[in-house]
Parts: C-alpha cells; structure tokens; sequence
C-alpha cells in the first residue's frame, strides 16, 4: 500500500474514532461514579443537533461547539434527576433520553428549517478547522483528553471520591463525601463529553445534523468502555479500534471485489462494527470488572 | 389499593406527558389544544376511527407483551424492532416460496414459487415462520447473555441494525421486482393472506385493513397471562427477575430462564409479521415498521408489565398513532416526531415514579 493511502487511513481512522472517544470518555464519568449511561447516544445527538444550529446560525463553529457542550449537560441533568433524585431504572431512562433525541431535533428543525430530516449544510468555512489537512481540532481536542481524564481520575482527590463513590457509595458516604452532589457531577461531564462528540460528528467529521446520524454510536462506545474496563487508556485504544473498523470498511468498500466483479453489497460493510461489538462484548466482559455500585441508586441509611 | 396505584401512577405519567407535549407543542408555535383535539376525535370519532386505532394497535399488543415478559425475567429487550424485521420477513419468504402463481404490481402474473400449498396449510407455515425466525433473533441475545455475560441491551442493539441490514439485504438482492422504486419484496401467494375483520362484521368499512391478526393479539394477552402466573416456567422466569441470587439458590437456571425469556419475548415480537405481512401488505417492505418494537418499552412500562396492562397501554398508543398523522396534516409545525417526546416523556415519568407506586425502589433489576 502506498502512503498516501497508510495516511489516509490513519487520518480517517482518528476521526471515525474522535465521537467515539468524547462519548467513551464521557461515559467512563458517569459509570465510574455508578451511574450507567445508555444515554450516550441521545447527549450526541443533543450535542451534535445544537452545534450544527448554532454554527449555522451564528456562523461561528466555536459558539455552536460550546452550545453543543451546554445542550450535552442540560440534558444529561434531566438523565440525573430522574436517575438519581428518582432512582429511576438507569437503562429504562437512558432509553427515554435516546428516544426524546429522536423526536426533539426533527421537530425543532421541521420549525427553523422546514425539514425534519436535516439541517442545511454548513458552509465549509464554518466547520471546525483542520490543524493538520484531513484532521479537524476536535479530533487534537478528543486526543489530548485521554491524559487529562486520567490524570483527573486517578491523581486528584476528585477522581479518587468518584472511583470509591462507584465502588461502595456507603463506605465514600461515611469518610464525608457527598455520593449524590458527586454522581450529579460526574452524569453531568459525562453529558459534556457526549454532546462534544456529537458536534463534532455534525460540525468536524461531516457538515450538517442529520436525524439519528450518530447511527448507534453512543452504544459502540459504551462497548468501547467495557472493553477498557472503565479505564481511560484502554478507553482511547478500543475506540481506536473501532474507528479503524469503520475507516477500513470504507476503504475496503471501493477497493475489494467479489469474484462475481461486483462490489460487496453495503448491507455488509454496514453491519461489521455491530458485530464486532457483540463479538468483543462476548470475548471480553468475563475479565472485565463493571464498579461494583453500577447501576445501583444511592440512598442513605436512616 | 393495589389495583388503584397500578392505575394512578400510569395515568400521571400520561398526564405528564400530554402537559410536557402540550408545552413543547407551544414552543414549536401551534395550539395544543388543537392538536389534541385532532388527536382523539379522529381515533374514536366512528366506526372507521375505531377500526384504524385498534389496527395501529395490534402490532404495539405484541411487542408491548413481548417487552413485558423480557422484563419480568429481569431483561431490558431492545431488540424488539429487529425481531420483527427478521420474522416479517421470513413469513413473506415462505408466503413467496410456497404461495403459487401471483399478480405482482405492475398487474402481470408471475410465480416465485418452488411449489403452491393451500391455505390451511401455508397460512399456518408462514406464521410458524415468522414466529420463529423472531425467535431465534431473541434467542441470540439470550445465549450471549446466559453463555458470557454480555449485557442484552447493547447485544440487542447490535442485532437491530444486523437484522435490519440483512433483509433488507436478501430484499433487495434476491426478491425485489426488476424495476419496482420501493424496497420491497414480491408478493405473497394469496394462500398466504389472512382475513380481515370487515370480512366477518359488515359495521366495518371496507378500508379497514384491521384483520385476524388482531384476535391473535388479544388471545396472546391471555396466553401471556396464564403463562407468567399459572405455569412453573412462568413462576421461574418471574422469581429470575424479582431476585437472581434467591432463585439460583432455590435450584432454579437463572441462565436457562433468561434464554426462555429472550427466545418468547422475540417469538412475541415476530407475530407483528403475521399481521403486517399476511394480513396487511402481503408483502416485505423495508421501513414498514413504524418503530413499533421501541414503541414496545412504553407500552410495558406503562402497562406495568402485565398483559392487561399492556392491552390498554397498546390502544392508547394506537390512538396516538392514528391521530399523529392528523395532527401532523392539519398543523403548522407539529409533526409526527412528537410521538418520540410524548413517549419518551411518557418512559421517563413511569420509571421516575416508580419509587413512589412500590414504595421502595424498583421492582425487578434491568
């Protein structure tokens, strides 16, 4: 293979794994704290709606990232309350939170745009720059991260209160931390992360919102951080990963042909990051250890 | 006082969505009393109205059910969507395959068939089809559960978009029309094709495409019912759910209960196809389903997982679904996506209120 094709893929490799890494990461938060996040995939699509408006309205891709990050924590604070000040079923309102994202955008976007089904295009100039040609600086911004969530999570006394809040919430509760304010915090970068990964899929990677264009996304990286164990590295690594899928189906797609001279139907090329996640998730989860209190609502002894 | 809190707190969260809905309804720049007024007049004002509703109904009582008993194992099956692609599918390979001459829809006749039964034996072949196809792409999830602890969500997640992609796959390579614009397949043999109501009960006209797979609906409520209370494997599949580490400690198979339950939930979740392929269509279309197996989760949820529940849950989304294509014609800005919101609000509502109706936290750990 040539370089320019080596590059290419590389190139296309980071940013098919940039969404993922946000949300992977922004997951990593909430379920550390031992809040599940089925939502990932609905805080992107908030993140990924409210950017591309935003960068199309103000014409300022910058204002329309930061809007996406806001629409990423307010939502994610709804996911909250209802999670944590409710004991909601985490998965059952994580599904709710994916299903509002469905309907909310298509609806707003049917009033702003006429279209339910899109958002126009975002002039190329007012999509997030590339640094180097090809690579957009959410996916620099997705990269440098990685360091900054590990070092948060494991060398400051914050990751320490959310690591023991996930494992024995009880035990975190009597040394003096306050379990719900933190788990709060943690769902609420959690939505940031998401919703930044989101924008960067309708503002960096391609340039427009399109309904549902996270396409199962937010679910992918959920398996990515299973398949890290919950821990930042590996978080960066399995997203990666899956990115390399998705970029090298594309390639493949144009450049292997069936015996018949005919290219592989898309249908397949489709369906190979789904089943490599099951097929990951079946591989893995016996040596990967979730924090013990996920998923389980926090209430104090009386 | 039970029975009244399993009904109050469904109905708030209704109310709460209807009030969320009405305000988002503002937002957008409409009136939401008007579009509420659309919304029931045009499902229960006659005969015909009544007919379409429990016809939306029909296929939300078998995924409500087929969500329902998922979670009374303890299971959350988002699957339900590629269950019944897979199974409507498969009931229109076998109405195809063994379905004799037909006359396609450019109006010529043509035969895709390797050999022609008669209806009382391919009526009940094509069900069995569709039964078990959805079975088995409910299984799958089971078995990777049971076998290596992967989480069922995500699993059936996954199995959605496969299932999805592959027939639509064999539609469009192997049984589509030459020539036909809508991805669908061939039609059906006419042996296939199950009866519709206004066949029987003249009251209803003639454009009501409710049929028989409606009453299948209504007996599965009852067979759902007997199964989950008045059966061993109904017991077992429940206590797994109320209490995994208490039933494996009284010599029940967690990991056999949780394939069972996987494998009847996608069975349930299958009979969609009989009703749209054999009843309504006669035909696999791509896109036919109008997210009925995500509509599924908020019919159980609201119906409490019981199948009575379900039932009621089922027609008041039916009601939702037939009066949404009003409200979207004759509004400026509402559109059918409300019905995401309303249902997610709907979802978000009932598990919120959930502390509140048990008393103490939830019933049955997802």
């Amino acid at each position: 293979m040539s370089e320019i094709v080596i590059f290419s893929l590389l190139f296309a490799t980071i940013r098919s794994a940039t969404p993922l890494i946000f949300a992977a990461l922004g997951g990593l938060f909430s379920e550390r704290s031992g809040v599940i996040n089925i939502a990932l995939e609905g805080l992107m699509l908030a993140g990924a709606f409210t950017a591309a408006v935003v960068t199309l309205q103000t014409e300022n891709p910058y204002f329309g990232f930061l809007a996406g990050l806001a629409a990423g924590a307010v939502l994610a604070f709804v996911y909250a309350v209802a999670c944590i000040r409710f004991e909601a079923d985490q998965v059952v309102a994580g599904m709710a939170i994916n299903f509002l994202m469905i309907g909310l955008p298509a609806l707003i976007s049917g009033v702003i745009y006429d279209s339910t089904g899109s958002t126009p295009q975002i002039p190329l100039e007012n999509l997030q720059p590339s640094v180097v040609t090809g690579l957009p600086w959410g996916s620099i911004l997705a990269l440098a991260i990685v360091p900054i969530c590990w070092y948060v999570l494991y060398k400051t006394p914050f990751g320490l209160r959310l690591r023991s809040v996930g494992e024995n919430p009880a035990a975190a509760d009597a040394a003096g931390v306050n379990v719900i304010n933190l788990r709060y915090t943690a769902v609420i970068i959690s939505g940031i992360l998401a919703a930044a990964g989101g924008a960067f899929l309708s503002t960096g990677q391609s340039s427009l919102f399109t309904k549902q264009m996270t396409a199962g996304r937010g679910f992918i990286a959920l398996a990515a951080l299973i398949l890290a164990k919950w821990r930042p590295v590996p978080v960066l690594l399995a997203c990666l990963f899956f990115g390399f899928t998705e970029a090298a189906t594309i390639t493949i797609q144009g450049m292997i042909k069936l015996p018949s001279g005919e290219g592989i139907p898309v249908q397949f090329i489709e369906i190979i990051p789904y089943v490599l996640t099951i097929i990951v998730l079946a591989g893995f989860i016996g040596t990967s250890r979730a924090p013990k209190a996920l998923g389980i609502p926090y209430r104090k002894e009386n | 006082m039970n029975i009244v809190r399993e009904i109050v707190w469904p109905l708030i969260a209704v109310l709460a969505a209807f009030v969320v809905g009405g305000i988002v309804i503002l937002l957008l720049g409409d009136n939401p009393l008007t579009a509420y007024s659309l919304l029931l007049s045009n499902s229960f004002g006659s005969v015909r109205d009544i007919g379409w509703t429990l016809h939306y109904a029909t296929p939300l009582i078998f995924t409500g059910l087929a969500v329902a008993v998922a979670f009374r194992c303890g299971l959350l099956n988002i699957g339900v969507e590629g269950q019944l692609y897979v199974a409507a599918f498969a009931a229109a390979w076998v109405g195809i395959k063994f379905g004799g001459t037909v006359v396609n829809i450019f109006g010529k006749e043509e035969n895709w068939s390797w050999v022609s039964l008669p209806a009382i034996i391919l009526i009940p072949l094509c069900m069995l089809a569709a039964i078990a196809a959805g079975g088995l792409w409910g299984a799958i999830p089971g078995m990777l559960k049971a076998r290596f602890g992967s989480h069922e969500v995500i699993n059936t997640i996954m199995l959605n978009f496969i299932g999805i992609a592959l027939v639509g796959y064999f539609t469009q390579y192997f049984y589509k029309l030459p020539g036909d614009p809508i991805q669908r397949t061939a039609e059906i043999g006419e042996a296939a094709h199950i009866p519709r109501l206004n066949q029987f009960i003249t009251a209803i006209p003639y454009d009501v495409p409710l049929n028989v797979a409606f009453l299948l609906a209504l007996l599965m409520c009852v067979v759902v019912y007997v199964f989950l209370w008045k059966t061993k494997w109904g017991y077992e599949l429940r206590a797994v759910g109320e209490n995994p580490s208490a039933a494996e400690y009284g010599g029940i198979s967690t990991k056999k209960q949780i394939i069972l339950a996987m494998t009847i939930s996608g069975m349930l979740a299958g009979m969609v196809g009989i009703g749209e392929v054999q009843g309504t269509r006669h035909h696999f279309e791509s896109g036919f389903s109008a997210d009925w197996g995500f509509l599924g989760i908020a019919v159980a949820l609201l119906g409490r997982n019981h199948p009575l529940g379900v039932l009621i849950a089922a027609i008041f989304f039916g009601v939702l679904s037939r009066g949404e294509i009003f409200v979207d014609a004759f509004t400026r800005y509402v559109s059918k996506d409300l019905g995401w919101v309303l249902q997610a609000v709907i979802i978000l509502f009932v598990a919120s209120l959930q502390m509140y109706s048990k008393g103490k936290g939830r019933t049955a750990k997802v």
